[in-house]
Formats: structure tokens, sequence, C-alpha cells
């Protein structure tokens, strides 16, 4: 490489690769509920979906993890977003579609989508 | 889509416990599950966590796992990563509360723990260059290089109050500017990473987890005294750091992060490295400097110090690897902010290697000032199997021990000094009610006494001397005179050896006679070794009244010096004892005592 300019161009393409070890209490936190139910609803299209959206919208300070049973089988694939101060959003019935949805208007946009909440199907 | 990470400690702890063959594992794993393309298999440098290695940590949610075995990796692939389940069996305890696993930052080892230059231990491949790229690396380079002056850097070095981490704590910044205030012409930057106190091992983890902060550091070292020559002068004992180092400096040299014309500024820095043979004394910086130049590594006189006259007789930078650790951080977040961190004299950090009768076993980075009852009873879990503190030796070999008494003090350069300690470069040793500190400054003056290059008849014959006045001792030959010869004959040592390997060999005996006199009296005097340790001053014998005749320890008794019938009390053969204790482990009513 020839100059800074380049050095910090590479910097901002490998910090995407790790942002994956940057969770903080800061961060907010996005989970699939990801045991037997969840997967056979069809967690895992789900899960991938996000992973990608929030890397493609160079989202920072957001985490997509997994996490077991939820607990509400009928509703799955079911995603729970934890940002820091703010009260838990639970999706439900998710579709890959849904979760794009999701990353675009809630985890960057900032508005929750009452549409797609355990409130508006129960 | 990558979207988990799984890390795998590989630096030589973790390594020696088996952690290559869990990486694999988890990689076969992984395939077999169908994960390839959403989980990456991480191999990092060390977690600082060593007692319960091989470890692994899950990304992005921070799981710790403990002691994992090839067999785990199926469980927590199919459990953890496949449906998001962690493996609470496998988490380290410490983040286990009821059902859930809570961060590792707060866990009693980490809390407490300030890391600059270990901040990507354990976070980033170090055969990666981009990993590094992405946390920062080289920029501080890139900003030297293209904001700053030379003397501008030296006086942000100046202002952080980074003082070195090798032992002494000389002022880093106070030392480049002696060696850019000598003419222009060839200078050289080295590294000594030689790490030979025994049970140190921050510079290797550095060198083994984040080498390109030493490539980085070194070369920012470089622009500030004007050389264009990097050495590293590390011991051929550390197969991975060095093998990490040299794939590193290959892949900074391909970036162009090393060599001509340095990101187009027109600043040339190239560096290489060179394997000591292990000798303590080379980690004396004139003895380092002679051995790189192919000479037998032996010590010379001070002054000329190395930054008037050093490698090859030019101008020359030392610093130890943990120092140049602290200079890219210093760069890129300001002077004021490392001086914000510490004591009022001694500034930032400072990585501890914590061995001997402490529960967690590993390498901590505290800020200076701690107290060591922090570092042992919150960080290092406490002593095992519920013994009492009796002292810890900071600085190794050339270091000295503090007392239970003193666990309070804040821990920095001039406290340690002041209490007849010293920094060195932070091996700490934690020992208990079991350790015999005559028996340890026996152990210490040992190596050192081995270690001395011979060069100087104080170090060379006084250690000696020195060692055999402790080993009489602890045979319970030794009189009361000894004690006075033996306090004399070390300030002797100190004051007249040639280099520091023997100005400071006497520094454990010192400390141990000033703190726990009244252990090497008893030695003298009672003959007796209070914390039973010395075998020449130990005996067994069997109460009576308390055998049961069971003939358990007859049996065990390697010399067969136990005799007795069946129900009947034993006897100890005094003369065939060869104390090795084994009798008082077997018997169940405690009827044998030593003492």
């Amino acid at each position: 490489m020839k100059s800074l300019d380049e050095l910090k161009a590479l910097r901002d393409k490998a910090k995407a690769n790790m942002t994956i070890r940057e969770g903080t209490s800061e961060s907010t936190r996005v989970v699939v509920g990801m045991a037997t139910c969840g997967i056979a609803a069809g967690a895992r299209p789900i899960l991938s979906t996000l992973v990608r959206e929030v890397a493609d919208e160079k989202l920072e300070g957001v985490v997509v993890g997994q996490t077991g049973c939820i607990g509400i089988c009928m509703y799955e694939p079911v995603v729970e977003v934890f940002a820091p101060g703010k009260p838990k959003v639970t999706y439900v019935k998710m579709t890959p579609e849904k979760a794009v949805d999701v990353v675009r208007r809630h985890l960057k946009g900032g508005q929750v989508i009452a549409e797609y909440t355990i409130g508006a199907e129960a | 889509m990558i979207r988990s990470h799984v890390l795998v400690c590989a630096g030589t702890g973790c390594t020696s416990s088996g952690s290559e063959k869990v990486a694999a594992a988890f990689e076969a794993e992984i395939n077999k599950a169908g994960l390839a393309d959403e989980v990456r298999v991480v191999k990092t440098g060390c977690f600082g966590l060593c007692a319960v290695g091989p470890i692994a940590v899950v990304y992005p949610d921070g799981t710790l796992y403990a002691n994992v075995t090839q067999e785990d990796c199926a469980e927590i692939v199919s459990e953890h990563l496949l449906k998001g389940r962690p493996v609470t069996r496998l988490v380290y305890d410490e983040t286990v509360q009821g059902d859930t696993v809570t961060s590792l930052e707060e866990t009693g080892f980490y809390k407490k723990q300030v890391r600059i230059a270990l901040a990507n231990c354990g976070i980033i491949d170090p055969e990666d260059i981009s990993e590094y790229i992405a946390m920062d690396g080289y920029q501080a380079l890139g900003k030297v290089l293209t904001e700053m002056t030379p003397g501008e850097v030296i006086d942000v070095i100046k202002a952080s109050g980074l003082r070195g981490r090798g032992g002494a704590g000389f002022p880093t910044g106070l030392k480049w500017s002696f060696a850019a205030a000598q003419p222009p012409g060839k200078k050289y930057v080295a590294c000594n990473a030689d790490e030979g106190d025994p049970g140190a091992f921050m510079d290797r983890s550095v060198l083994e987890g984040d080498p390109h902060v030493l490539i980085e550091a070194m070369a920012i070292a470089g622009y500030a005294i004007g050389a264009d020559q990097g050495v590293v002068y590390v011991r051929a004992e550390y197969p991975i750091a060095v093998k990490r180092l040299q794939i590193a400096v290959d892949q900074a040299r391909e970036q162009g992060l090393l060599g001509d014309n340095i990101l187009g500024t027109g600043f040339s820095f190239d560096m290489e490295l060179r394997l000591g043979a292990g000798a303590f004394v080379c980690g004396e910086e004139t003895a380092l400097l002679t051995s790189i130049e192919g000479n037998r590594g032996e010590p010379r006189p001070r002054p000329p110090f190395p930054a008037v006259k050093g490698l090859f007789g030019k101008p020359t930078v030392l610093n130890n690897v943990e120092t140049y650790a602290n200079i890219p951080p210093i760069i890129l977040k300001g002077a004021e902010w490392f001086s914000s961190i510490g004591t009022e004299k001694s500034k930032g950090t400072k990585v501890f290697a914590l061995g001997g009768k402490v529960n967690n076993v590993g390498l901590v980075e505290v800020p200076m000032g701690i107290t060591l009852r922090e570092i042992v009873e919150e960080i290092g879990g406490g002593i095992p199997n519920g013994k009492k503190f009796k002292a810890a030796q900071t600085g190794g070999p050339s270091g000295g021990c503090i007392p239970s008494s003193l666990m309070d003090i804040k821990i920095d350069y001039d406290n340690l000094m002041e209490i007849g300690s010293m920094m060195g470069s932070g091996g700490l040793i934690v020992m208990d009610e079991d350790n015999c500190m005559v028996d340890m400054s026996r152990f210490f003056l040992e190596f050192t006494e081995e270690e001395s290059c011979g060069k100087c008849t104080p170090c060379r014959i006084g250690t000696k001397r020195l060692f055999e006045i402790l080993t009489k001792i602890t045979e319970g030959k030794g009189t009361m005179e000894d004690l006075d010869k033996m306090e004399a004959l070390c300030y002797y040592i100190k004051d007249n050896s040639l280099c520091g390997l023997g100005q400071t060999a006497p520094n454990p005996v010192l400390s141990m006679y000033r703190y726990f006199k009244d252990e090497y009296i008893a030695h003298v005097r009672d003959k007796k070794c209070p914390s039973g340790v010395c075998k020449d001053l130990l005996s067994f014998t069997i109460i009576a009244e308390k055998c049961i005749g069971c003939t358990l320890c007859k049996r065990v008794c390697p010399v067969g010096c136990i005799s007795g019938n069946v129900k009947e009390a034993h006897v100890i053969d005094q003369d065939k004892c060869i104390k090795c204790g084994a009798c008082v482990e077997k018997c169940k009513p405690k009827a044998i005592i030593k003492a």
C-alpha cells in the first residue's frame, strides 16, 4: 500500500469482519430463537438474512446472535431485539422478508414495526 | 455469511494442553454440521487464563469455554452453534450464574484488568495482518509519519510517563531523546525479547498474540530517532513466537508497511530477527547487543550507554516487548489518556505473569497502583486448598518478596524499590505457608549462580559462595556467623558486579532475610525448617498410641524403612528414611508427624 488513505480504506473493510467480536453492554442485541422448534419453523434463513443485512447496512453496535427456546413455539420463528435502555421487542412468525424490514426500519431507522410484534398477533 | 467466530487460544500455554487439536476438531465438527459458511474458527493469542486451558470463546455471545477437549467440540457445535444454547457444563465456572452465562468482563479474573499492551491478545488472529489493521493497527505509524515531527513523537512519549517494562523502569521518552540527539548516521532500534525470568511470559504472549504491534512500535521508534533498521533479539525457546513474528514481518513487508518509502512518506524502515540461545545474561542490554553482533554474550561497563554507542558501535534504542506494545496506543489516544492511568510516577499498566500458589495462574494486565491483595485475592482467585498467603516474589531472581504485612501497598516502580523488591519484567510468584523462604532464596541463587556469565569476579565467585552458604543453612549446618557473612556478601556482590545480573542477584536473599529473619534463625539455631521443606531438617515419627497397625505406611515406603506387625505400632528407621513424605499421605489415623 502506498498511502495512509489506502491503509484507512483497508481498515474500514477489515473492520466489518471483526464486529462479531465486539459485543459490549452498549450494543443492541438481536437474537433468533433457535431451538429445535425454531429451526423447524425456519429460523436459520432468518438468522442468515439478519447477519447479511446488518453487514450490508454497515450498522455499528448491533450484534446478531442465537438463543434457545423462547417458549412461544406457536409464534416461531421468533426474533427479539434488546436495545440498551429500551423495552424488549419481540417479533413473531418471522420470514426473511420481514427480517430485512426489521433491519432497515427498526435497527437502522429506529422505528419498531408494530404489526410484526407479538402484541399484534395476540 | 459468517455470523459467528469461535476463537481458540493458540498461545504456548493452551497449545501445550492440546488447543491445536481442539481447533481442528471444531473445524471438522462445523463442517459436518454444514456451518462452514456461517461459523469461522480463529486461532488467537493468549487470553491470560492459562490455568483452565485450552480455552475457546464463541462470539458474538462472548461465551468462554474452559478446559475444552476434542470430544467436547461436537457438543458445543451441535448445541451452541446450531441451536444457540451454551453448554453450561463446559462454560468457565465464574461466568455461570444459575441458568445464565454472564460476560467475561464481569468475572473476578477480568474485572480489575485494564488491557493496553494485551489489548489484541485473544481477540485477533496474529497470523492475519488485516485483523490487526481492523483494530486500528498501523494507524499510529501513519499518524506519526504524516502529522508529527520526530521531536513531537518523543515529546508525546515523554509526556505519557511511560517507563521501561523490562525491569529497571527507565523513562522511555528520555531514552529515545538520547539516541535522537546523536548526530545523524546509522542508528538502530532494537527489541529485547529475551525474556529470561523464570515464570514471566508476557513478552512471549505479545509476540504470539499481537506481533504486529511490535513492528509498528519499532518503526515509530525508528522514525523518532532517525533509524532505518530494527533488530528483534528473541529466544529460540519461543518457537511459536518466532514463527508468528516472522510471518508478521513478511506480511508487513508485503503490504509496504516495512521497507522503502512507507505509506509514500519517504520514511524507510526494515527489521530482522536474531535468535538467542537462552542465556539469562543476554537479557542485560550490553550483553544482548554483543550477542547480536555475533560475539559471546557478555556485558560491558556503561557508560557509554547503548543510546550513544550501541549495536555495532552505533546509537541504539533498546526497549523490551511490553514497552513497545504501549507505544501505538499512546500515539493514537494521547499522552494525557495514558498518564491518567496509574500512580504519580508510574503511569499506565503492567502485565504480570501470575504463578505459584494461586488459583488463577495466568497473565494479567493491571493499572499501576493496584494492591497485591487485589491481584492475589480478586484476580488470582486466592490461594488453593485454603492455605495462608505468605509472600509474593516480584521481579524473579532479580527481585524480592512482598510479605503479607505489605499486601496493601500500591504496586508501582518506586514503592517496590522502597520495600526491597522490584518490578522486574513482571513475574509474580505467590508463596503460601508451605514455602520455606530459605529454600526459595537458595532456589533463586542457584539460578543466578548458574546463569552468571563469569566475566566479573564478584558475580562469578560471589554468587557461588552465597549459594554455598544458603545450602549449608538448609542442611542445618549453618552458624549465626554465616548469617552475618551472608548479608555482607550480598551487599558486596550488589556493589561490585559489572552488570545488572550480579547487581540484583542477591535481592531475593536480602529481602527474604529482611522479612523472614526468624525462619533463617530457626534453620541455624534450632535446626528446624518451620515450613517443613528442607529435608535435612525434617524427621518423620510415628506416634505409637495413634498407630492402628494397618501396615499402609510400610507398604508405601519406597526404601522399606518402616517396620512393625499388623495391628501393632510401627516404627520408622531414621537412618534409612529419605523423607519423601509418602507415609504421611497414606496414614489414615494421622499417626505420623513431620517436624
